[in-house]
């Protein structure tokens, strides 16, 4: 039986406050944060981490929340769970993609216990969540003791398993402008087992003017096509300012290609993700204009 | 060092002092001795050792005891009523939803954590609870149609109840 098997002592926070203290006392230590611990018990057990302390958030419920108004747009505690945003009825009438994202989340079971922000802060390259908060233009507000800083979905990954959360702090929230009119947004992944990793993922959002022909923005999210999520800004600028056919967007699709940097893996080599992306983006990009269209 | 763990049990409150790493399957299992919850994958990608926890249908695999310190955790041997069984469970039996039965306590704790929240779940919603759930041997529409007729069960039996009551 797999188990963890290396010893830690355990941190529980009850509120914001005493999780940035705990954060703050054993900023040079070596410890982890456990929300629903879905990516972080598997990666114990199998000893790739073994902290000496884990400080552990799942209880602070004043972080659990889905909020929207116009003005400030929508909210997302950190401890919101994948299964929470996707049943919410606030995402299901503003941001329906992240709904239509989460429910291939892995499974039922897991998404129940684990949070978005939770997986986020696990950055795996191929994270769900990642390519339609880049295509939302989300902003991630990351909190010390006695500091606050608010970065770009974007930026918020750096590497493999490492983001821009520094020693010290977690992240408290996941902030998405409301949309424009006239926007679309369409999200898919492909993966081998229905709610595994993408193998690749994309993640597009078009803004129409007043007439629906033109499009005015466009931003596109990739997962799982490089060290972390990817923005294709490229592609993004091919869209801007013109009319979208068909033709335009499979030349946008392959841009975007062009933008990613996957890896060979047991699954598929990184000539096949790179082309998988193309497709995924024409894929998207069409649904995404057809909603905009409609919207 | 071992810290204390306030949990309930198929309605049993127990007070346990628990090493830190120690997953929730582990308690059900070792420390309780409840071994209708298995262990197959022990990754998170099988869902066998489903339970619910405090409503939810989770993985006691990848929880950790202490994160359910003061809540309520339902496993299969809380179904039953005496040597009766549960409607679910009665239905997996009729219908043939399972051959070697390792997967079936698993999959049984979704079934109730899904009938509990939608009592009369489409053969969609079915297979979308069901989803992360491995079976090796009988084949998943044996295991859909075990839970719609568990449903229509449970139906019968409510208004069963509320007829009683009625009257």
């Amino acid at each position: 039986m797999k188990t963890i098997v290396t010893d830690f002592e355990y941190l529980p926070a009850k509120t914001v406050e005493e999780a940035l203290e705990l954060l703050a006392q054993h900023k040079d230590d070596d410890y982890k944060i456990i929300a629903g611990g879905q990516s972080l018990n598997t990666a114990m057990k199998h000893r790739l981490i073994t902290p000496e302390y884990i400080i552990d958030i799942k209880g602070l419920s004043d972080l659990d929340y889905i909020t929207f108004d116009e003005k400030s747009g929508l909210r997302i505690g950190a401890l919101t769970t994948h299964r929470s945003l996707e049943k919410s009825p606030i995402i299901r009438d503003k941001y329906p993609v992240l709904a239509e994202m989460e429910e291939n989340v892995a499974s039922v079971e897991t998404r129940n216990w684990g949070t978005v922000v939770g997986d986020l802060c696990n950055a795996d390259p191929a994270v769900d969540p990642g390519p339609p908060l880049i295509a939302l233009d989300a902003k991630v507000t990351i909190a010390g003791k006695g500091e606050e800083r608010v970065v770009d979905a974007e930026e918020f990954a750096v590497d493999f398993f490492e983001t821009l959360v520094q020693p010290g702090e977690m992240v408290t929230e996941i902030q998405i402008p409301a949309l424009p009119p006239h926007s679309g947004v369409c999200f898919t992944k492909y993966s081998q087992i229905h709610g595994d990793y993408a193998l690749a993922s994309a993640a597009v959002l078009i803004t129409l003017d007043e007439s629906k022909k033109k499009c005015v923005n466009a931003r596109i999210g990739l997962g799982g096509v490089g060290n972390a999520p990817v923005r294709a800004k490229k592609a993004e600028e091919l869209l801007k300012g013109k009319e979208i056919t068909e033709d335009l967007l499979a030349q946008a699709a392959g841009v975007a290609s062009e933008e990613t940097s996957p890896i060979s893996g047991i699954e598929a080599s990184a000539e096949y993700k790179k082309d998988l992306a193309g497709t995924l983006v024409k894929r998207v990009g069409k649904e995404a204009l057809a909603r905009a269209q409609k919207a | 060092m071992k810290q204390q763990l306030k949990i309930v049990v198929n309605g049993e409150p127990y007070d346990l002092f628990v090493e830190p790493k120690t997953l929730l399957v582990q308690v059900i299992r070792e420390m309780l001795g409840l071994k209708g919850t298995h262990q197959a994958c022990d990754s998170s990608s099988c869902a066998a050792c489903t339970v619910i926890l405090d409503g939810m249908a989770v993985k006691s695999c990848s929880v950790l005891a202490l994160q359910a310190n003061g809540k309520e955790v339902l496993t299969i041997e809380g179904l039953a009523d005496g040597t009766k069984l549960h409607p679910i469970q009665q239905a997996f039996i009729d219908n043939w939803a399972f051959q070697c039965g390792f997967c079936t306590s698993g999959q049984i704790m979704a079934a109730k954590a899904l009938l509990d929240e939608n009592p009369n779940p489409t053969r969609e919603e079915i297979q979308e609870q069901m989803d992360g759930h491995i079976c090796r041997c009988t084949g998943y529409n044996m295991i859909n149609e075990a839970i719609r007729d568990a449903a229509k069960r449970l139906q019968s039996e409510k208004s069963a109840q509320s007829g009683k009551g009625a009257a």
